[in-house]
Order: C-alpha cells, then structure tokens, then sequence
C-alpha cells in the first residue's frame, strides 16, 4: 500500500519480513478467542538476514540491502538517494554562510544529542470495524482516526470504491497524540476482508501490537554547533541529522516536508545564518517518525535549539536566563523573518521570561543551588523560552496526498435559533465541543447549549483535514470563526430588512442588532433566525447558515517560558521534581479550564518522555519492552504538580488571535527537564545529558564522576 | 472448549450468562453483557481502564475470568448513576474538568468510587496512592484529584 510519505508499505508482508513483529497472516473469527485459537495453527518459518538496528550503519558500503523492492527508485517520496537504504536529504538555509561564521566565531559550541524513540502511545489502542455492503457497494468504517477524511480518500484510491460510497466515522476516542493520523496495515486488512467476506470485520489491537507496530515519534540522531561572540550574541547555527525512519518511509508530514518543520530550530533566537541537513534512512524496525503531540518534527527542533543554548551558556559563563535575554527576537520585530524562512507572527519574549523568573525567585534559587552544591547535594534548574510552530495550515506550504492543509466548518442556525455546526477536525479529547460552540456563541449571540457540535463522520462533516499539530483552533477554530461571521452578516441584512433601516445604521451588541440612536429598535439573533425561514429581503435565499475553508495566510507561533527545579539523590540516581512552573503564551484563550486541562496534560507526557519513555532495541533488532511492563506511562503518584501562568499576545493574522496550546508543554517541558538534570551537574563540567533520565542513567553519570562515595 | 453458566449480580441486576471457563470478566460485561462502559487499555493490569468493583474490591476485570464472578456482585460505570441522576463523582469529574479523551474515566470512577467508601475524606496524597493503578494519558492527573476531592465533600 502506498504511505503518506510517498514509499509503499507491506500490508502483509511478502517473502521478506522488515522487522519484529510485521503482520504476515491475517486470521478472520466469530470472535477473539476462536481468532487466538486459530493463529496458534498459522506457523511461520522465518529464515534470519542480517539486520540494520543502527541508523548510523544504514549507509555503509557493505550494508545489507534492506529494501530489494525499492532499490531501483531514484526516490521513495523525497529524492535523490545516495545508498540503498537512503531515503533522501532534506537541506535549507545559507550553508557557505553558515560554515563562514562557524568558522570566525568567539566561541562554536558542538554536541551530539539523540532524542530516542517514543512511543505516543494513547490509553486506547487502535481498531476499526469495517462494513462492505455487497449489494449497494457502500463500505462504512468505524475507525479511531485523527484524520477521517484523509482515510476515506486513502481508502479509496486504495480500493477503487468512490469516495461517495465510502464512510468514515471516527467516533468519540481515547487518545491519539498523533499515533492515529497514519493508515495502517490491519485498518486495510480488515476492510479487504470485510469486502471479500461481506461482513462487518472488527479488529482491535492489544498493547503490544500497539507499541511494537504503529507509528512511534522522534528517533533523532542530531548534532548541533552553535557559534557565538564573547558576549553571548548568537552567530549562527549548523545542524546535522540523521533520522531513523524504520523499514518503510511512512511518517505522517505534510508531502513538501519530508523533515516536518524542523527548521523552525533557531527558537525565539535571533540567528543571523543558519544551515540544517536531514538524511533520513531505513532499519529493521517498525515504520513510523509521527508528531507525538507537537507539529511535525517540532519537539525535536526545540530540543535543539534549548539544549545548545545551554550548552553555550555554559561554555561562556553566563546565565542561562541572561544568554537566552541577549537573543531574544524583540516584540517590536515582529512579525520575524528567520534565516530558515519562517515568519513569526507574534511574541512578547522578554516579559514572559522576567515574569517567570520573579514568580520562582530565580535568583534565590540560584543561591540555595550554590549552597546546596558547596554541601555536596545535586540540585539542578531548568529553563527554556521555547518557541513552537502550529497550526499546519497555509495551504501554500502544506498538503497531504496533495489536499491543501485547509480545515472546515459548517454552520446551520434552525428557524428557533439553535444551532448544528459541522468541523472537519476531530476531537481526540481537547474540547471541540466546548470550544467550538463557545466561538459560535459569542460571534453569533446564541446559547451556547443550543449549539450542537459534530466532527468525524464524513457523510456529514464538511471536508478537513483533522487533528494533529494543534490545527483545530489555528485553523478549524479560524474557519468555526469566519463562518459564523458570514452568518452574522446575512443575519445583519434580514435585521435591516426587518427593521427598514439600512445596514450602516446597525450596531451589534452580544446578540442582537440595534438601531443607532433609536433605543428599542433592535432585533435578537432568535428573532432573525425565525424571520430568516419566512421573511427575508427581496433576492435574498431563505436560510441562515455557511460554511468556511480556511487557508490561513501563515503558522501560529505560541512560545512559553519554563522553569523547573530538580533534587537528585547521589545514591540512587533518583531525580526527583520539586517544582515546575510553566508560562505559556497561546495568544487569544478562549476557554481558561481548557487551555489548563491540555497544558497539565502536554507536561505529564514531557515528563514521560524526558523521565523514562524509550525504545530500545537489541542489535538484532528485538523491540526490549512493548507493554506498560516497560514502557514508562507515570501514575498519580510520579507525575509533579504543575503550576501554571499565561501571557497574552494575539496572533495577528488569526481572526481570534489564538494560537493552539495543546503541545507546548510536551514540547516544551522536555528539555526543561534535561535543562534541570544537566544542571545538577553543571558545576562538573557535564554539558549534556541524554534522554531519558532514569535513575539508572542518572546514577551511571553520578558514579562515573565519583559522587556516590560514602564516608 | 468447556462452557459454563454463571449468574451475578451486576449494577444490581441479576444476570446469568453462558461463558468459556477461560474468558475474562471484561469481555463477558462488554461483549456479552453490552456494557462497554468499562475499557480494555493494557492487557497487563498496569492501566486500570477495566477496572470494576466486585464483592466490594477494585479490582481489574481484563485480569480476572468471568467465572470468577459467578455469585458475586459487580458493579461497573453503568452502575453509579441512580434514577437518571449523575453520581456526585461524575458531577465533579465534569465540574472540575477531570476527563479529557475519557478512555480511563470509568476506571477512575468506579476506582474512586471503592476509594470514597474506605476512606470518606482522603487526603490529596491517598488520593494519588489510592489512585495509582490507574492510568491517564491526557489530564496529568490534577484535575482527576481536584474532582475526587469535590465529591467527597458532596458525598
């Protein structure tokens, strides 16, 4: 089957196996029981190749051949490739300008960092039921999607029946984190089986499929040189990555971005040159590279940048607070064009970082560090003034399949005044519908429990693009916002109409239109919607609803500051968290609870990433831990207490001025994390750490530097 | 495969139900029974989504075999709601904004149910203790204590 990235992908593999766990056989049963029964019958003889478990071997000359069926293509959706097992080259930036001001600097700082594979890994495993109908040639599937129209048109290139006849309901479901964007082999399976057998087919993972076969994030292998003058200013900034997609290329990215957006790696910074190079290449393990809560390949980008300006603030002696000061882009140049070609839409920087560091006392922090250090005790703090890209959006820039990264609402005002309104988006837990209903009620001065919200049916739902990279409110909520706008000005003209005034002499006021200076003269929006199904102007269509595509003209660019404070014990390697406080500017908050709600979600998933989630592998390429057994998913009891604090600056270009939220505080809390821990170690000369900090990881470093002698 | 009838109580129904010895009390309430409320996350006992309460206990129904219910009383999600009237629970998970995606919303009920009973006014720290066997991928868990501790004032 072909993926997202433009490779083609097994379903069921054929001859060759690519890594542990691929499906080979499919068994069909009344029930899961008679199916466990029958898969015991299925025996599989396998005939062991050599394997590639690190990309950094990929590309050697005697690498095996991992991919004979693709080994004639000059690309696998991105080109050229120099090897085999190469699927391409991503560049962008200034690289002799770059390799100029490396090569003149103060100061050039340089690590190696590797963000490990994670696994997103929802409460809900993914499943469909699948329902061809023999006789009028319709298929229906139940399936837990992030992007249900994305998977109807997929289906149907795939299986040759009509994008009319297909329907694709994504229902309430538990969790995605962009695990459930992509279309997997099973999902195909099951709706092949139920066309051949004319029967609904259910299939629904365990655990341990789930972890070992869908699509996990990062696994980046990145080195970064940052060169700076004497006083901190920044240079420029030179990255290398290499970027293990598994055995087939089928990350879900927008077509044009094979690295996601990456490049948005110089941060709140101002970076006077840039370069970034990413390879990305095959290995025997499972496909995957999706955004687990953050914009494509944008958790990597911030790791970068907030791990490197540590590193430089170390390398200098000054403050990681001060350092990060000195390079702030300013509020007053905005919108910011960056060296990598992105344009900022809007930030106030140093405010938010003053306000953290006054709520924290950071300079009393700093003194018990010290004082704690002169005592032999570890304690670190961690800072970062990350700036993220969402919204994935400006259909100039970004599609899918070549479907613009537009996203949709529809909304119908009944003759009584409530309300249905349609998105294509998809609620995976965030809130649409309050969120939604909330920008309807305001913009259209209805109640709000009158409006009725309905996503991921796409018989029903107009054409978007889904959930994922916080698109709903920069972009669904934009196109929810602009429609019903358009109805309020379709409501305006049956109020003047109503009312024999014309429309300049009407004012709006929460829900209804008055006339200037005559007090009295007004009609209610319940009033114009009844008036809207009998009496309207002459040449004017009965009704009163609309529906938007939004293609909006740029990214969003929510920004925080984050600060934590860890205690280490010296014996164990335990780090515990004492505090985090986290500052997010998300622009315009439209619901408070929610925007809460997502941020202490967002931090307790950085905080499984930076604390203990990975993937390892064994050299023959066996997957060493695919259930909670092993895969670190904190309880009540690890998870700190979050507190949290705001600041607000609108987005220019977005109609309410928000922004998204929802994975800043993944993306951001995790170097927060390694900002603290390597912090702990400061004073050792340690400059990096990599994830994740476990005690054991944490102790091996303390034992290597001899911390953990008794007296 | 050896079948077996068994009868139980379950949200205070009666209820009896042909099973293979070897299935798991889970998939008899959901797939059999037709409550669905109660989740299957793990496989592992680790996420606690399928929790439910028998003979007074929390305990993990993707763990256990449906026969080993058989004369016992169970209750599930179904079960806390009274004459179409939310449990004070509920009314605080929604409140305090305690649920998200809402996959493991009904382990945390039923869980937090057993919780309220042994301890009427728990602590925030026995709340996180008491807690600990269920997980929550999208709420960082501060709003799961803040609505436990609502409703035990309500309670």
């Amino acid at each position: 089957m072909p993926t997202l990235a433009g490779d083609v992908q097994a379903v069921l593999a054929d001859e060759k196996v690519h890594f542990q766990y691929q499906e080979v056989a499919a068994v069909i049963a009344d029930n899961r029981y008679i199916a466990a029964d029958a898969l015991d019958l299925v025996e599989v003889e396998y005939e062991p190749l050599p394997v590639i478990v690190d990309p950094h071997r990929s590309m050697d000359a005697d690498a095996p051949i991992l991919r004979e069926d693709v080994v004639k293509k000059d690309k696998v959706g991105q080109g050229p490739r120099k090897h085999a097992n190469h699927i391409f080259t991503w560049a962008v930036g200034d690289k002799e300008g770059t390799d100029r001001a490396l090569a003149s600097a103060d100061v050039v700082v340089k690590e190696d960092m590797l963000y490990p594979r994670v696994h997103p890994s929802p409460l809900e495993t993914c499943g469909c039921v699948a329902s061809f109908d023999k006789i009028k040639g319709n298929l229906t599937v139940y399936i837990t999607s992030q992007a249900p129209h994305i998977v109807r048109t997929v289906v149907s290139i795939l299986s040759g029946v009509p994008e009319s006849k297909i329907r694709i309901i994504s229902p309430d479901i538990g969790g995605g984190f962009g695990n459930k964007v992509g279309v997997y082999p099973s999902y195909v399976t099951a709706i092949v089986a139920s066309i051949v057998l004319g029967r609904p087919i259910k299939w629904i993972e365990d655990r341990m499929e789930h972890l070992s076969t869908t699509a996990w994030a990062r696994d980046y292998h990145m080195t970064g040189e940052l060169a700076a003058d004497k006083d901190g200013k920044i240079k420029a900034l030179k990255v290398k990555v290499l970027a293990d997609h598994g055995a087939f290329n089928s990350h879900a990215q927008p077509t044009k971005w094979p690295a996601g957006l990456f490049s948005v790696c110089t941060g709140s910074y101002q970076v006077p040159v840039a370069h970034v190079n990413v390879d990305g290449v095959y290995t025997n393990k499972a496909p995957g590279g999706v955004a687990y809560r953050c914009s494509f390949r944008v958790a990597e980008a911030v790791y970068l940048i907030e791990r490197m300006m540590d590193i430089l603030s170390q390398k200098l002696g000054i403050d990681k607070a001060e350092i990060r000061s000195r390079n702030f882009i300013q509020a007053e140049q905005f919108p910011y064009k960056t060296s990598l070609g992105w344009e900022l839409d809007s930030g106030d920087y140093p405010t938010a970082l003053k306000k953290v560091l006054d709520a924290v006392d950071y300079a009393g922090l700093r003194k018990e560090q010290a004082e704690k250090r002169a005592q032999g005790e570890l304690m670190g703090i961690g800072l970062v003034t990350f700036t993220e890209i969402v919204g994935a959006e400006p259909s100039k820039a970004c599609d899918v399949l070549g479907v613009g990264m537009f996203e949709s609402a529809e909304i119908r005002v009944h003759p009584t005044g409530s309300v249905m309104a349609r998105m294509g988006t998809i609620s995976t837990g965030q809130a649409h519908e309050t969120t939604y209903a909330q920008i309807i009620a305001t913009e259209l001065g209805l109640p709000s429990e009158e409006i009725t919200i309905e996503e991921g049916d796409t018989d029903t739902a107009p054409y978007g693009l889904g959930t994922y990279g916080s698109r709903s409110t920069p972009v669904g909520g934009a196109a929810t916002a602009v429609a019903a706008r358009k109805v309020r000005a379709k409501a305006k003209k049956i109020a003047a109409h109503l009312l024999e005034v014309s429309e300049d002499d009407l004012d709006w006021e929460i829900d209804r239109f008055k006339v200037k200076g005559v007090p009295g003269q007004e009609k209610t929006m319940k009033e114009i919607a009844w008036a809207a199904y009998n009496n309207v102007p002459e040449g004017m269509e009965m009704g009163l609803e609309a529906v938007d595509y939004y293609d909006p003209p740029n990214f969003t660019y929510p920004y925080g500051v984050y600060l934590s404070v860890v205690d280490i014990d010296k014996f164990t390697g335990e780090v515990k968290v004492r505090r985090f406080y986290a500052l997010d500017d998300c622009g315009t908050r439209i619901n408070p609870m929610i925007i809460e709600g997502q941020i202490h979600g967002g931090l307790t998933e950085g905080f499984a990433v930076a604390m203990g989630q990975e993937m390892p592998f064994d050299e023959e390429g066996n997957l060493l831990g695919n259930t909670f057994m092993d895969y670190f998913i904190p309880s009540f009891v690890e998870t700190p207490q979050w507190e949290t604090d705001f600041t607000v600056t609108p987005s220019p270009h977005h109609p309410l001025g928000a922004k998204g939220v929802a994975e800043s505080p993944h993306v951001g809390s995790i170097p927060c994390f390694t900002s603290a821990v390597v912090d702990a170690f400061a004073h050792l000369g340690v400059t990096h750490m990599d994830l994740p900090h476990t005690a054991q990881k944490v102790w091996k470093k303390i034992h290597e530097l001899g911390l953990d002698k008794r007296d | 495969m050896i079948k077996k009838k068994i009868s139980f109580k379950l949200n205070e129904q009666e209820v009896e139900v042909e099973v293979e010895t070897r299935e798991l009390l889970a998939h008899v309430i959901r797939e059999q029974l037709g409550k669905t409320g109660t989740h299957i996350g793990c496989d592992t006992s680790h996420c606690g989504v399928c929790t439910v309460d028998l003979n007074g206990n929390s305990v993990k129904s993707c763990t256990i075999l449906a026969v080993q219910a058989d004369g016992g009383e169970v209750m599930t999600v179904e079960g806390l709601a009274t004459n179409g009237e939310l449990h004070p629970l509920q009314q605080a998970f929604i409140q305090d904004h305690g649920l998200q995606c809402g996959f493991c919303t009904p382990g945390m009920l039923i869980r937090s149910y057993r919780l309220l009973q042994e301890n009427p006014s728990p602590t925030e720290e026995e709340i996180r203790v008491g807690l600990s066997g269920n997980l929550c991928r999208c709420t960082g868990y501060q709003n799961i204590v803040k609505a436990v501790k609502t409703a035990a004032e309500k309670m």
